[in-house]
């Protein structure tokens, strides 16, 4: 970035607008923990732009004290994409949620992967449609009650880390809204990638989905449901962190290290370039097995941006041809004089 | 020209003006015909204009109908503002070519047919289900018929060439071509380069086509069949550098120069659609010149990353027809309530739905103007020629730029693919373009107002990257002069007020409007808008001529109007208002003036001819 500012606090990116997200959202932890890790960034506000969808989670554009653009829903990803396409200089964070990235956003969520902006997703996931008061989402589980499905919801959800794989991501990660360190290490994580960053940040909707990730984030339950996902170290979990998991052939399998079975050895070392274990991890809900819910950072891959691309090409032109002068251009390749 | 041929055996008839139309399959290579015999007319100072018509489908059924792509060209030594009503000459290719276009050959006219295409097979192909070739019946009695067996002659040539059977065939079109240079006395240099240029790492098809171009003028010279050969002197067209163009490059190229005077990148968002992706082709050529051209997975992120460039300073476009300016539309209103510079050039096409996506309409006026939902006014601005989509868009950019809002530009697929000679400008000749981007806080407590307006109601453009000017933007009302979000019921009637009279006092640094042809004050006028201006400029041009006082105006600026329209229009007793609609202009002028308008309409997918504009016309001037 251009230049660094004396050093910022949290505060300095707050802006001063009222934030009315409904009280005991987790929004509300998600934006601390953004305006607390940005000044360590050492990027000047002028040069940060936050672009978001329509949804609550698509608020919070106006809550930082940046450049921002509210735009229309599902569309964030076509705005951020022509902003770093001009200007490659700017970070710019991306800010939707599951209904806006998934749904009304599906094509664009894919094709943005796919192209590798540098630029960082943010996708507060809640599984349910909050602005508009409480329909199922595309990541609502099967048999979802809601205003919409009385009856339970008949569709199969989407699993955004799969999803984000699956359409080329160079970095997939999961968080969670009610653990502030694990959150702030994800954010710090994303912001150091080169390309588009994708954080599934678990979300309560204390109004409409209350409660949803509590196993994940809750004391009693957080051990044995989630799973903190490290480089290079071995997938443990359970109280006293007893139980890990380990590969029989492409079947992930829990064992029990008490037991002497197995030993810290014989388990699944997380790698963070291995695509086809990151594919698996995302996949763990879809398992006949208690496996837990894998957090931290699926897959991180560097492969070069859209921009940097855009822009090596247009140089090697111009080395290669020179730039045209506008009246080469306006006159084109045959022309003719009427005296 | 040493080593070509130059005949001189056979005499030349002059003529002010020729309409060829080359018609054949669409893999027959009539399109680069047509475009190869223009250019050459052009660069040897004929005036003309011309009408590619082709199917939607890439290779529709070989030999039927439904495959005929056709080329129309007319070219003169006077000034030329359509491609003809009917043509001297109809070059056929096959029996379906034949049977589709005869139509409108005129009486007396050339058809130069080949019987290569009016086999048993072509004949069934083509709906001849007695096997009796046209050709050999009374339906071509009033004309001169010319049967050359094109495909044999072509593999005759090339018989010892190497080419597989799929590229002999390929090149009858150019022996077509040469058989034409030779009948109208045209060289063959400018095809030649051409063909080098275009095959120049495939010296044996450069040499395949070359071979059989001079084999088509060798035929005309050595054979008897031509008794005649004709001659189209140079037209007198103003002084000045020329180049021949079509609508798409030259709204390419009008971008191009706008965003050169502005001193900005240029960004393209658009996803391919006909017939606007040659706009996209033309511009993905010019990455050295600070263009940035991203095709986008579909529609509305073209539109949506054009908007993204917009707020990072660029100059920002998106290109488009009809059933993307429908997916557009919720992107544009979100424009509208950001008032950022932005243009949405939508070249129009018949609709509705898929429609007719290879034909021509206007019909996309209404939805320029009010096809958001929300008051979301916005200029609209409209080409008349395929050269003047480069004025059009150059005035666009300018406005979108100086007033910070997005324009509609609208072109058609008329002069969007149809070519005429350009007098192009010099970067000296273009009207500067003033970018204000916003570097400094716009209070007196150094807090920016992003929606803080000038005397022109325009709002500070801020990029990101400046210090200081932190805002946020979004589609919710905005509170007048902060920005932010605002649901106050006084501040949304405050802003829709404000918004609409930014727009309307555009009117204020847009020219007047002016009478094109004709006296000021009369009897009739014939106003118009688009690219409908080449049929009345020849129709109102032949009835002055015929005595009558009729007038034309030619609207570019469609909203805002022009500030003096009202006082042009209350000159004439009676205004008629030809449209390829259902009549759109005609509601606004109404609308806006309480004037009794006349619509004349035309929906066929096909521009106005002559002839039946100034029947028209004539009928109106009887009433009186």
């Amino acid at each position: 970035m251009s230049h660094t500012t004396p050093p910022l606090t949290a505060k300095d990116f707050a802006s001063n607008q009222e934030v009315k997200w409904c009280p005991g959202c987790g929004d509300y932890s998600i934006l601390k923990q953004v305006q607390t890790v940005f000044p360590a960034f050492g990027v000047a506000k002028e040069n940060i732009v936050f672009v978001s969808g329509i949804g609550c989670a698509a608020r919070f554009t106006y809550y930082m004290d940046t450049y921002g653009m509210h735009t229309i829903h599902g569309r964030a990803a076509t705005i951020a994409a022509g902003i770093k396409t001009i200007n490659p200089n700017l970070s710019v964070w991306m800010v939707s949620g599951d209904g806006d990235a998934l749904s009304i956003g599906g094509n664009h969520f894919i094709h943005l992967f796919r192209k590798n902006f540098d630029i960082k997703y943010l996708m507060f996931n809640n599984q349910i449609y909050g602005l508009t008061k409480g329909q199922y989402s595309p990541t609502s589980e099967q048999g979802k009650v809601a205003k919409s499905t009385p009856y339970g919801s008949v569709e199969l959800p989407f699993n955004p880390p799969e999803v984000a794989l699956g359409a080329k991501a160079t970095f997939v990660a999961r968080s969670l809204d009610r653990d502030p360190k694990h959150l702030q290490a994800m954010l710090t994580r994303a912001n150091a990638h080169k390309g588009t960053a994708f954080v599934e940040i678990y979300q309560n909707c204390p109004v409409f989905n209350d409660g949803t990730f509590f196993a994940y984030s809750e004391k009693e339950t957080k051990q044995e449901a989630a799973l903190i996902l490290e480089h290079g170290a071995p997938l443990l979990f359970g109280n006293d962190r007893s139980k890990g998991i380990r590969l029989d052939g492409t079947m992930p399998q829990i064992v029990d290290l008490n037991e002497g079975t197995y030993s810290q050895t014989d388990l699944w070392i997380h790698d963070e370039s291995d695509k086809t274990k990151a594919n698996l991890l995302a996949r763990f809900p879809d398992f006949d097995l208690p496996l837990p819910r894998p957090f931290g950072v699926f897959y991180a891959e560097l492969r070069p941006t859209y921009e940097d691309l855009l822009n090596e090409q247009a140089n090697e032109l111009i080395a290669k041809k020179g730039k045209p002068m506008l009246n080469k251009i306006l006159a084109g390749e045959k022309t003719w004089t009427v005296l | 020209m040493s080593d070509l041929p130059v005949s001189a055996s056979k005499p030349i008839i002059e003529k002010e003006s020729i309409v060829i139309r080359f018609s054949g399959d669409s893999g027959d290579g009539m399109q680069l015909t047509g475009n190869q015999f223009a250019d050459t007319a052009a660069f040897l100072g004929s005036d003309l204009s011309t009408f590619p018509e082709f199917p939607a489908e890439i290779r529709a059924p070989a030999g039927t109908p439904a495959g005929v792509s056709g080329f129309q060209l007319h070219f003169g030594s006077k000034q030329i503002y359509t491609p003809g009503d009917k043509y001297d000459v109809l070059v056929a290719m096959n029996a379906a070519a034949f049977k589709v276009d005869i139509a409108k050959l005129k009486t007396g006219g050339i058809i130069i047919a080949n019987t290569g295409g009016f086999d048993k097979k072509n004949l069934q192909l083509a709906g001849y289900t007695d096997n009796v070739s046209p050709l050999d019946t009374h339906a071509v009695d009033n004309y001169s018929v010319y049967k050359i067996d094109i495909s044999r002659h072509t593999k005759d040539c090339l018989e010892q060439s190497g080419l597989g059977t799929k590229e002999i065939e390929r090149s009858k079109n150019m022996f077509v071509l040469g058989l034409l240079f030779w009948m109208f006395d045209e060289p063959m240099d400018y095809t030649i380069g051409f063909i080098n240029e275009k095959f120049g790492k495939k010296p044996d098809i450069a040499l395949a086509n070359i071979n059989t171009l001079k084999a088509g003028w060798n035929y005309g010279d050595n054979t008897e069949i031509f008794a005649n050969r004709y001659k189209v002197s140079s037209a007198h067209l103003p002084p000045g550098n020329y180049r021949n163009i079509t609508g798409n490059q030259a709204t390419a190229i009008g971008l191009i120069a706008a965003a050169h005077q502005a001193n900005l990148p240029l960004f393209l968002g658009s996803y391919p659609i006909t017939p606007a992706s040659d706009v996209l082709h033309e511009l993905s050529k010019y990455k050295t010149s600070n263009v940035k051209t991203f095709q986008a997975e579909d529609e509305i992120a073209s539109i949506g990353a054009a908007i993204g460039a917009s707020y990072a300073g660029a100059l920002a476009a998106t290109t488009t027809s009809g059933p993307g300016m429908s997916l557009k539309a919720e992107a544009m209103g979100y424009a509208v309530m950001l008032e950022l510079p932005l243009l949405i050039i939508d070249i129009q096409r018949g609709g509705p739905s898929t429609g007719l996506p290879t034909k021509t309409e206007q019909s996309d006026l209404l939805q320029a103007m009010y096809g958001r939902h929300g008051e979301a006014p916005l200029p609209v601005l409209a080409a008349a020629t395929p050269s003047d989509c480069f004025e059009t868009v150059y005035a666009a950019a300018k406005i979108a730029i100086e007033h910070t809002t997005p324009v509609i530009c609208l072109t058609d697929g008329y002069i969007a693919n149809g070519s005429e000679p350009w007098r192009y400008p010099q970067e000296e000749d273009l009207q500067p373009i003033s970018v204000n981007f916003a570097t400094q806080p716009n209070t007196d407590s150094g807090a920016f107002l992003p929606y803080k307006r000038d005397d022109r109601y325009v709002r500070p453009w801020a990029i990101p990257g400046t210090p200081g000017l932190t805002h946020r933007i979004g589609g919710l009302e905005k509170a007048h002069e902060t920005g932010n979000v605002s649901y106050d019921a006084n501040n949304h009637e405050l802003m829709t007020q404000l918004r609409a009279k930014k727009i309307n006092a555009i009117a204020d640094a847009i020219p007047l409007a002016s009478i094109e042809t004709g006296k000021a004050t009369g009897k009739l006028l014939v106003l118009g808008w688009g690219s409908t201006f080449g049929a009345i400029k020849t129709t109102v041009t032949e009835l002055i001529a015929e005595g009558h006082e009729v007038s034309q105006l030619h609207l570019r600026h469609i909203n805002p109007f022009p500030k003096n329209l009202h006082r042009l229009l209350t000159a004439f007793d009676k205004i008629i208002i030809p449209e390829m609609n259902c009549g759109q202009l005609v509601k606004l002028i109404r609308a806006e003036f309480l004037l009794p308008a006349i619509s004349y309409t035309k929906v066929q997918g096909l521009p106005f001819t002559t002839a039946e504009l100034k029947k028209f016309c004539l009928e109106q001037i009887k009433l009186f």
